[in-house]
């Protein structure tokens, strides 16, 4: 199985080790993995502020990168999203529906493709609450959401339950977006960071030690806005807790 | 709308510090922080400047910086999101009555000919007399025509958010109608002449000392007492005979039954029974995509409207005004004011399915941070983001900004209105047609430029050993950095992890060992 290791633009910036951890976890499953060294981005922030046109270019570069592989995995919700969802700006040829078809957020394929059911490496003897990027809940459905009338799931959690020693803790307003929202957090700053600092509040208030989440975007807000106030919270992503990081 | 829930001031004037006798506040060696002075002033909406874009971010931020506000519309609207949740889950067939309503709403607003002219056949054979307006001025005139014919002076209505599109209570006031709102919440907006920051809870933004201040200012009552039995007395006591003596009634409409040619008003505080039979005049205002084809279909509504919209089973009243009452007169202007025009958008004309049940308002992050009134515009929150530029698409297209589009208004929606994504669909219509900031526009260029370009977008990494360890401009896009105000920035690590890649894979990408 030929994976196309997908890293989005701020992993790759601020968040290496996630990267890292995605990579050697997929390694781990024996994937045959593969980093294009020539991508950037998917596309998200221009798309987010209206400007398809503007990011057509970048989504023919994903597309060119990314096309040859069998599946196309990234450890953040949020861009896979953009990738399978709105993926629009581009000419729908077969390689663009493929690539779409076969981008995977980490956890989903973690779970829905390669059906793991042990990370007989990780262990994590900590209080941890988990944070559901929006898209990847709303979008990409990873888990079932407060506001609709389904069964409960959760891929993270179905996941995060086989990591030895990890105590999942809950928030009191699960589903609630940090506000991040992509170029929201800048050109919405003030309501932007009011939402991080509330949700930043509520994860310290459930007596977490750390935040896990399958997206970085939303946990460096948080992070920033948790260490604006103050709180000792820690933040780490699951791609790390699953491959073994130990605190 | 009901104060009653509304949370009480935490730090109220007079209350006293940590530990200090409450005698000893101002004495000496009582060394306490001292509380506010009054209670915390209510902060307004978004600043009017004609026909300029509404700057949402900048009322929000005002209602953001007085925390009793935000903390009690917060929690205010979450409890109700809440409840909401509660009712969800009593219903089995819950998912499948959204989906049932949205597609009762697909097949009327598709047969909007047919089943208006069967409403008007019926209501006409009730005895109502039918008009038509294509829009607000149109309607405010055929309204004020009618009072005007009857010599009606005074008017008591109940809530309708139409009415508040037409602009009808200024209009009806110009021609010297004195207009009188029934249900409290309204009655409190129009007594502060402020619009209804939300849909089913009009002052819900308001502390119970604003009102206290309110009804000081216009009904003469102590200014210091926030008493909600107390306040609530003071107003019927003022309101009361104004009603009694009102010359004519007016209504909304939340539903128009096309197969019994009646409209059917939804309230808690009975207040639309007691507008529309007061008088011998009853004026309905209704838009033309509130028709539904039949009771049954009525029924799923009814069972949606209040769990959706207060986490309530139904609401306490569900009127139904078939025909005049004998010897008074009824009648319904059924107006369109833009909505075949939204009819004809192919992106946007489900939103004309909205009930106004404000499920996605009391969901929104952003809304209950802000504030409906920072929206400055009739409809606020998610389905306002989405209405709103259909009315100006100039003066209102910085709104479908000011959401993270994280999808949970489109969650709670009972009629499946795929808000979110029209939010998407509007900021590539709004930038298509050069309605969105020149600088963000540039900015967006650029950066699209850049990320399609590797060499480029490696260039414009941060370097770790560089001076400036600052996020990268392509993440940033301007040089006033918004992201400090409220946030720390992340660190910048020693490598990318593209340069660890490449240090420790090699380009061919194996394992080094």
């Amino acid at each position: 199985m030929r994976v196309g290791l997908f890293v989005p633009c701020y992993v790759d910036a601020f968040h290496p080790e996630v990267g890292q951890a995605t990579l050697e976890l997929l390694e781990r499953f024996g994937c045959d993995v593969d980093y294009p060294f020539d991508q950037t981005c998917c596309g998200q922030p221009m798309t987010n502020t209206g400007c398809h046109k503007e990011s057509k270019a970048t989504e023919e570069l994903f597309v060119r990168n990314f096309k040859d592989f069998d599946y196309i995995v990234g450890p953040s919700g949020s861009c896979v999203n953009h990738v399978r969802n709105n993926f629009d700006a581009v000419e729908q040829t077969d390689e663009v529906k493929h690539v779409r078809e076969h981008t995977y957020e980490l956890v989903e394929f973690l779970h829905d493709v390669l059906k793991v059911d042990a990370f007989p490496w990780a262990e994590f003897p900590h209080k941890v609450t988990l944070h559901n990027n929006c898209n990847a809940l709303r979008g990409l459905n990873i888990a079932s959401m407060t506001e609709l009338r389904e069964k409960k799931f959760s891929k993270p959690r179905d996941l995060l339950s086989k990591v030895k020693g990890l105590e999942l803790v809950d928030i009191t307003r699960p589903d609630e977006c940090c506000g991040f929202g992509g170029t929201f957090s800048v050109f919405e700053e003030a309501t932007s960071a009011r939402m991080g600092q509330d949700k930043a509040r509520d994860q310290a208030k459930s007596g977490a030690e750390y935040v896990t989440s399958s997206d970085s975007s939303c946990m460096m807000h948080q992070e920033g806005c948790a260490r604006r106030l103050g709180l000792p919270t820690k933040y780490i992503h699951i791609a790390q807790i699953l491959n073994g990081a130990r605190a | 709308m009901s104060i009653e829930n509304q949370a009480a001031p935490t730090t109220p004037a007079g209350r006293t510090g940590d530990g200090a006798p409450a005698n000893l506040t101002h004495g000496a060696g009582a060394s306490v922080t001292m509380p506010p002075r009054g209670p915390e002033p209510q902060p307004r909406g978004a600043i009017i400047r004609g026909n300029h874009p509404i700057d949402q971010q900048e009322a929000a931020r005002r209602f953001m910086a007085a925390p009793q506000h935000l903390a009690m519309h917060d929690q205010r609207l979450w409890d109700l999101r809440q409840k909401r949740d509660k009712q969800k889950d009593t219903i089995e067939e819950w998912e499948d009555l959204r989906q049932l309503a949205s597609d009762i709403k697909t097949h009327t607003l598709t047969h909007l000919d047919t089943y208006l002219e069967q409403f008007e056949r019926n209501a006409k054979a009730n005895g109502v007399i039918v008009h038509w307006a294509k829009d607000a001025d149109e309607h405010n005139r055929i309204a004020v025509d009618i009072l005007k014919s009857k010599n009606a002076k005074r008017l008591i209505k109940s809530k309708s958010m139409l009415t508040e599109e037409c602009g009808f209570r200024e209009y009806a006031g110009d021609q010297g109608i004195d207009v009188v709102e029934t249900d409290l919440g309204e009655r409190i907006q129009q007594l502060d002449d402020e619009a209804p920051s939300h849909v089913v809870v009009p002052a819900v933004h308001k502390l119970r000392t604003d009102v206290a201040e309110v009804f000081a200012r216009t009904l003469g009552s102590d200014p210091n007492d926030s008493d909600v039995s107390y306040l609530t007395e003071q107003q019927r006591e003022h309101t009361r005979p104004l009603i009694l003596t009102a010359d004519a009634g007016m209504t909304g409409c939340n539903f128009a039954v096309a197969e019994t040619g009646s409209v059917v008003v939804c309230t808690n505080e009975g207040n639309a029974d007691l507008s529309a039979n007061t008088t011998g005049l009853h004026i309905v205002s209704m838009g033309i995509e509130k028709i539904i084809p039949n009771l049954n279909s009525l029924a799923v509504f009814v069972r949606m409207l209040s769990r959706s919209a207060l986490g309530s089973p139904i609401t306490q009243y569900t009127s139904h005004f078939r025909g005049p009452r004998r010897g008074a007169e009824m009648h319904i202007i059924i107006v369109d004011n833009g909505r075949t025009d939204r009819l004809g958008l192919e992106k946007f004309w489900t939103s004309l399915k909205c009930i106004r049940c404000g499920a996605c308002m009391n969901t929104c992050p952003v809304f209950r941070r802000s504030g409906g009134l920072s929206y400055g515009a009739t409809y606020a929150g998610p389905i306002g983001l989405i209405i709103d530029p259909t009315f100006n698409r100039h003066k209102y297209s910085t709104l479908p900004f000011s959401s993270t589009m994280n999808g949970s208004c489109t969650n709670v929606c009972p009629v499946k209105i795929n808000i979110h994504e029209q939010i998407a669909d509007w900021r590539q219509v709004l930038a298509e047609n050069h309605e969105i900031p020149a600088f963000k526009k540039s900015m967006m260029k650029a950066a699209g430029a850049l990320l399609a370009s590797p060499r480029l977008y490696r260039a414009s990494l941060p370097m770790a050993d560089s001076a400036l360890r600052h996020i990268p401009r392509f993440m940033l896009y301007n040089r006033m950095n918004t992201w400090t105000r409220g946030r720390e920035m992340p660190s910048v690590p020693k490598e990318t992890f593209h340069q660890w890649f490449k240090r420790t894979r090699g380009k061919d990408g194996k394992k080094k060992s």
